[in-house]
């Protein structure tokens, strides 16, 4: 009758039909969002910096008020993030070694890598020539495990070589001045790199291929459906199956929450392609 | 009562008492005024010969009689040809110095050009003077603002640009008399060409035509390197102008000027430019932040000396004072910071050299990597679809 009713109707057939494996819990989506937001205000505030001399770098410093402003949004951003690292690494060392929860740091549902990843990688790239089967993969395949430790290795040597210049003075103490010039060097390719593999490799391993286009909502909304769940991560829903373990629900994620992760992701993958094409312009025209 | 008689005399002759002495000259010019007095006389060709009386009255040669500058013209009717006014025959210093000036043969009459209507020329100090100190840049732009004549003669427009100069600010905003105008370091009569030795603007007495009026400076640069170098014969140390330009000087304190004043300096070392824009001292300046390290504020500015002297800045001695100013709690560590630092340099700058060469490896061995195998994927996604045969194992969520 109404249009409330026939919602109500239409929600109710998908109840029925599909049903959801739950991947990320709560917190990780917070720690995904975190990172994402503060990554993409450090990228913005960072890279008018790397590429100073570029004219959109200036006139996106002025824009947002000059370089007084864009170097208060970069260092409130990398407080954030560093404060978000922490939590994590507590998390983790909280599981871990507290709790002496298992599988933390090793086993299928770990990030730490294992021979099978190796595997992977080279089955992968077999059938990316018509050489073999594709390979089936676990709850983190190979690449979601190096973006991982990417962002790891990114947050030392970032997060370090930044705070060295931040608290240049205090650090001139206990450190040669010349490492502040290496620090900055550090920083800035350290940071393009990021940029780069984040805006490039990231976004198209996880959101842009074929199978995920144009986004994979799983970190936004925590679930996935139930075959997106297996044909995925077939090894993973095979041990969850014999085990036992396999738990689906029928909640549908929110439409606002759909929605709120199409327009906040599709602005972020912009902004990274703008960035990506500014930043690989200005790079090698210098 | 007999005063009042005498008075009322002399009003009836047309002047006050003080003027009896040219009251001769008057009587001879009135011959003259009988027709040239007239407005609107003309010669055959056309030529204004029009003399206005109240002007010429009131003129510094206003006791002089018309035939002491006219001195071909002994009655009438005048002769055939009538020498044209020569007005070295009283000013002959000025004359001289005008003969060997480049405005020498600009015309018969240089000096009109500048001093204006020859019968209403009043003195320099009067305000009405086209040689007025604040009517100068006016008189000289007649012809240094016209663009036509400006090309012509292979000249920068510099009108403009003096307009729009501290200089040009100071005179024309503020009034001040004590603003440079052009003849302030031109000269006046004696104008010689930038290239003669002898002129006030030749690159080498540049310093002290400057120092006529900013004296601390001079003094200053005289005692830097720059000035030292001048004074030995070096033809590259810089003199005032290249730093500051000639004409559109611009306020020290202004950002703009200050914005482009590193790469000022980088026009002669251009090693040191290159190596500052690396660093973060350069990249936030090209952010338009203008509180950040450029060369003067390490370096100093018109006193500038060699590292090596105790007396400078960036001696090794003094850094820490000096980074100190916009560094609090620099200390022996922080200073030894590279301002200058080379990553291209291996000797020198090795930290730098294996840094980027690291950084150079990561890049290209993980970008190259991960972006051969997103475009193989990508290629295998595609042709998997098309072939549509071996079916695609995943589905689109």
């Amino acid at each position: 009758m109404s249009a409330g009713a026939g919602r109500g109707e239409l929600m109710g057939q998908a109840n029925q039909e599909v049903r959801y494996h739950v991947r990320f819990t709560l917190g990780q989506r917070y720690l995904h969002g975190v990172l994402m937001t503060t990554f993409i205000g450090l990228a913005l505030t960072g890279l008018p910096l790397r590429f100073s001399h570029s004219p959109w770098a200036l006139s996106f410093a002025r824009t947002v008020g000059g370089f007084t402003a864009i170097l208060f949004f970069h260092k409130f951003c990398a407080v954030l993030l560093t404060t978000a690292f922490f939590i994590h690494l507590g998390d983790v060392f909280f599981r871990g070694v507290v709790k002496r929860e298992k599988g933390v740091f090793w086993g299928p549902n770990s990030l730490v890598p294992r021979g099978k990843d190796f595997v992977d990688l080279y089955q992968h790239v077999r059938w990316f020539l018509w050489l073999g089967p594709r390979p089936k993969f676990d709850r983190f395949s190979y690449w979601e495990k190096f973006d991982y430790w990417a962002v790891f290795w990114g947050m030392a040597i970032i997060g370090i070589s930044g705070y060295v210049m931040w608290f240049s003075s205090f650090f001139g103490r206990f450190i040669p001045g010349k490492w502040l010039n290496v620090a900055l060097l550090l920083h800035g390719e350290e940071a393009l790199l990021a940029v780069w593999f984040i805006f490039a490799i990231h976004f198209f391993n996880t959101h842009l291929r074929p199978e995920s286009f144009p986004m994979d909502m799983v970190i936004f909304t925590g679930k996935e459906t139930e075959e997106e769940f297996r044909k995925k991560r077939a090894v993973e829903h095979q041990r969850l199956l014999e085990k036992g373990q396999f738990e689906t629900t029928a909640v549908v994620p929110p439409l606002w929450l759909k929605n709120f992760a199409r327009i906040i992701g599709s602005v972020v993958i912009l902004t990274g392609f703008v960035l990506l094409v500014l930043t690989l312009v200005a790079f090698f025209r210098s | 009562m007999g005063w009042t008689l005498i008075a009322a005399f002399f009003l009836t002759l047309g002047g006050p008492p003080q003027q009896t002495a040219t009251t001769s000259a008057n009587a001879a010019n009135a011959t003259c005024l009988a027709c040239h007095g007239q407005e609107g006389f003309k010669s055959d060709s056309g030529k204004n010969l029009h003399v206005d009386e109240s002007h010429f009255q009131k003129s510094v040669h206003a006791g002089l009689s018309c035939t002491t500058c006219h001195t071909s013209i002994t009655g009438f009717p005048h002769p055939a040809k009538v020498e044209p006014v020569n007005c070295g025959m009283c000013h002959s210093g000025e004359a001289s110095d005008v003969t060997v000036s480049v405005h020498a043969k600009d015309s018969p009459l240089p000096c009109l050009g500048c001093h204006g209507n020859p019968h209403a020329i009043v003195p320099v100090k009067d305000a009405a003077s086209p040689v007025y100190p604040l009517n100068v840049p006016k008189t000289c732009g007649t012809c240094h603002g016209n663009p036509e004549l400006a090309k012509k003669y292979g000249l920068p427009n510099v009108y403009a640009m003096y307009m729009d100069s501290i200089h040009g600010f100071a005179l024309t905003k503020d009034g001040l008399l004590v603003a440079a105008t052009c003849s302030s370091c031109h000269g006046t009569h004696k104008i010689l060409s930038h290239t003669n030795p002898q002129s006030r603007i030749y690159r080498t007495n540049i310093p002290n035509t400057c120092g006529t009026c900013h004296a601390g400076p001079k003094a200053q640069y005289l005692a830097g390197i720059h000035g030292e170098q001048m004074q030995a014969g070096n033809a590259k140390a810089p003199v005032c102008t290249d730093c500051h330009t000639a004409h559109q000087i611009a306020r020290v304190e202004r950002a703009s000027w200050q914005m482009k004043t590193s790469a000022t300096c980088g026009n002669c070392h251009k090693e040191r430019f290159t190596t500052y824009l690396d660093t973060f001292h350069a990249q936030v300046s090209a952010l338009g932040y203008i509180e950040t390290a450029h060369c003067w504020n390490c370096h100093g500015f018109h006193d500038i000396l060699p590292a090596s002297n105790p007396k400078s800045p960036v001696n090794t001695a003094n850094l820490v004072k000096t980074c100190g100013e916009c560094h609090p709690g620099a200390n022996r560590g922080f200073v030894s910071y590279q301002p200058h630092a080379d990553p291209r340099n291996r000797e020198s700058y090795p930290a730098m050299w294996f840094t980027t060469k690291f950084m150079n490896l990561l890049l290209l061995g993980v970008l190259g990597f991960f972006a051969l195998h997103t475009l193989l994927w990508f290629i295998r996604s595609v042709g998997n679809g098309r072939r549509g045969g071996e079916k695609q194992e995943e589905v689109k969520p």
